[in-house]
């Protein structure tokens, strides 16, 4: 059987995702990956015994590119993404390492 | 007390040189404004797709080689998950299951000899980008121009013993990847940086102890106190009869003290799966053995080569291969004046040492070769004094003049001319009848004043040989009048 999703499953996965989730919406969540759980398992049925594990479906192989700079300065339109910018960069909540 | 040893494993990240990133075709260039060597891949936009930079391959594979490794052939990338704002993708692309380059050594010198620290991988990775807080407004700026620079991590066995063996682990691997132009390792500039593990365990025994992760080390000198640092925190705890808790601490050299980083409650999940955005890489056999063949003359190579071939001291030969940038302007000057020690002599003795009055980092030593062997060569032939030649090279060292022309116009050149001599000779002696009178009448010591005016009045001009000898033949010419 597939493994169960409790309770103390959901809340590291939410501290992983970064979700505060109220009492509902984790009761829906514990159910809708419990469900997605159990459909893969169905793949237990197989042998996968001597099989290599697959990383890619497409056989492409070393696709590279050359060491050559193609970008210039984007500065401008890059930040236009940004919630907030200051002084040319990023603005984001204070985050300390 | 109890005998305690230290355990030592490093991981080291190295910045490539590549010019461009990993993944996209940005700069790599170190010090450009905030945010102007960014595109869609490097911060993370959704839809964008990282293309692979061959030379980060290449580079990865010549670092890997030159430390003995192992290579695998079947490498591909992997997805490691985390939520920071200097990783803006959430996840950063690195490698778990399959590293390029796995189980290798390198020999380190130390005090007590040599000794081989395994390598247990070296995987590709990107780098993330630069957190500043601003103090005004509470909040943190960001700067993705170090985002997706293409880095090296370097995972030793744990075969350390003490801070001594670290730096020069340390400054083994910065020779080796300078020497192969895979990274300039500057430690200021953050292109070398080393986490510390560390854990102690009684003299004899087998098992490791607890180790602890260190990180925010970026000076040789803040490593070693980092680890004196550790080894003693740990070692009191076990006294006290307390654990060591596994855990990451972040060094602060003002305080020499560390700090517990991240706590056992969000024990590392990253989650990792490999990135399906980026297909595997083949190193085919030919591939390897371009990298072999290409592979430059590493120190080591060179140190035997400089003692044999050109009849260098070891001593010597060690200090002119620390730095493989002076090296090849050793070897260049070497080669053109066909005179090996001579040039050996000039840049252990005036190279190194403007470099140490101007405080100049020797990487930054540059001059025409062509200027200095030449120089060489007239204070060979005699057409400069030996004096005159260090001043001139000092401009040859801070301007790159052409110093056969600086000679030639400050009339620096030895002259065989024998009318100049005699004439400045006249000269000086009609302007000093007194002691011209006690030469003539046999007084020895008045001999040196006329070579000392002479000297000065010729500046350089002539040799002291030249002079002796011009005096010499002038006093018995007056003798004998």
């Amino acid at each position: 059987m597939a493994k169960i999703i409790d309770d103390e499953t959901i809340e590291n996965v939410c501290i992983l995702a970064k979700l505060s989730l109220n009492e509902e919406a984790k009761e829906k969540a514990k159910e809708d990956m419990q469900k997605m759980l159990d459909y893969v398992e169905k793949l237990d049925e197989l042998d996968t015994k001597g099989v290599e594990p697959l990383s890619h479906i497409f056989g492409d192989q070393n696709v590279f590119r050359e060491d050559v700079v193609t970008n210039g300065d984007n500065k401008e339109a890059m930040l236009a993404n940004a919630p907030k910018a200051k002084e040319g960069q990023y603005q984001v909540p204070k985050t300390i390492g | 007390m109890k005998q305690y040893e230290t355990v030592i494993g490093l991981e080291v990240h190295v910045e490539l040189a590549t010019k461009t990133k990993i993944f996209c075709g940005c700069s790599t260039e170190f010090g450009g404004a905030p945010n102007t060597h960014t595109c869609p891949v490097c911060t993370g936009m959704p839809g964008s797709l990282p293309v692979l930079n061959r030379q980060v391959v290449e580079f990865a594979l010549k670092a890997g080689i030159a430390a003995n490794c192992q290579i695998n052939q079947y490498c591909k990338f992997d997805r490691k998950n985390y939520f920071y704002p200097d990783n803006p993708q959430n996840y950063q692309i690195s490698q778990l299951y399959l590293p390029i380059c796995h189980d290798g050594w390198v020999e380190i010198e130390t005090s007590a000899g040599n000794k081989k620290v395994r390598i247990h991988e070296m995987h590709m990775e990107e780098d993330a980008g630069k957190l500043i807080h601003d103090e005004w407004e509470d909040c943190s700026l960001v700067d993705y121009n170090r985002s997706g620079v293409p880095l090296i991590e370097i995972v030793s066995e744990p075969d350390m013993r003490s801070s001594e063996e670290v730096i020069a682990y340390l400054e083994k691997l910065r020779c080796m990847m300078q020497y192969l132009g895979v990274s300039d390792c500057k430690l200021q500039e953050g292109s070398m940086r080393a986490d510390v593990n560390l854990s102690v365990r009684e003299v004899g025994s087998e098992s490791f102890g607890t180790r602890t992760e260190m990180k925010n080390l970026n000076s040789f000198k803040a490593i070693a106190r980092a680890i004196e640092g550790e080894r003693e925190r740990q070692i009191e705890l076990i006294e006290e009869g307390r654990t060591v808790i596994q855990e990451t601490r972040r060094w602060d050299d003002n305080k020499e003290s560390s700090h517990a980083m991240r706590s056992k409650e969000d024990a590392k999940d990253y989650r990792y799966f490999p990135d399906p955005d980026l297909p595997p890489i083949h190193i085919s056999d030919a591939w390897i053995q371009k990298i072999r063949e290409s592979q430059p003359e590493l120190r080591e190579e060179k140190l035997l080569r400089y003692q044999s071939e050109y009849e260098l001291s070891a001593y010597d030969a060690g200090i002119l291969t620390e730095s493989r940038h002076l090296s090849l302007l050793f070897e260049e000057v070497a080669k053109l004046c066909g005179n090996p020690k001579k040039a050996a002599n000039w840049f252990m003795g005036e190279v190194l040492r403007l470099t140490k009055d101007k405080g100049l980092d020797v990487e930054k030593v540059s001059f025409t070769p062509k200027h200095l062997s030449d120089l060489i060569s007239m204070v060979e032939k005699k057409e400069v004094s030996a004096q005159n030649a260090k001043k001139v090279f000092e401009r040859v060292f801070e301007e790159d003049i052409n110093p056969v022309a600086y000679i030639e116009e400050h009339g620096l050149k030895i002259v065989e001319d024998t009318g100049l001599l005699n004439d400045t000779l006249q000269k000086i002696m009609d302007e000093n009848p007194g002691p011209l009178e006690e030469l003539l009448g046999g007084k020895e010591k008045v001999f040196g004043f006329f070579v000392g005016k002479m000297m000065r009045e010729l500046k350089g001009k002539a040799s002291p040989d030249a002079v002796r000898e011009a005096l010499v033949k002038e006093v018995e010419r007056r003798k004998n009048q």
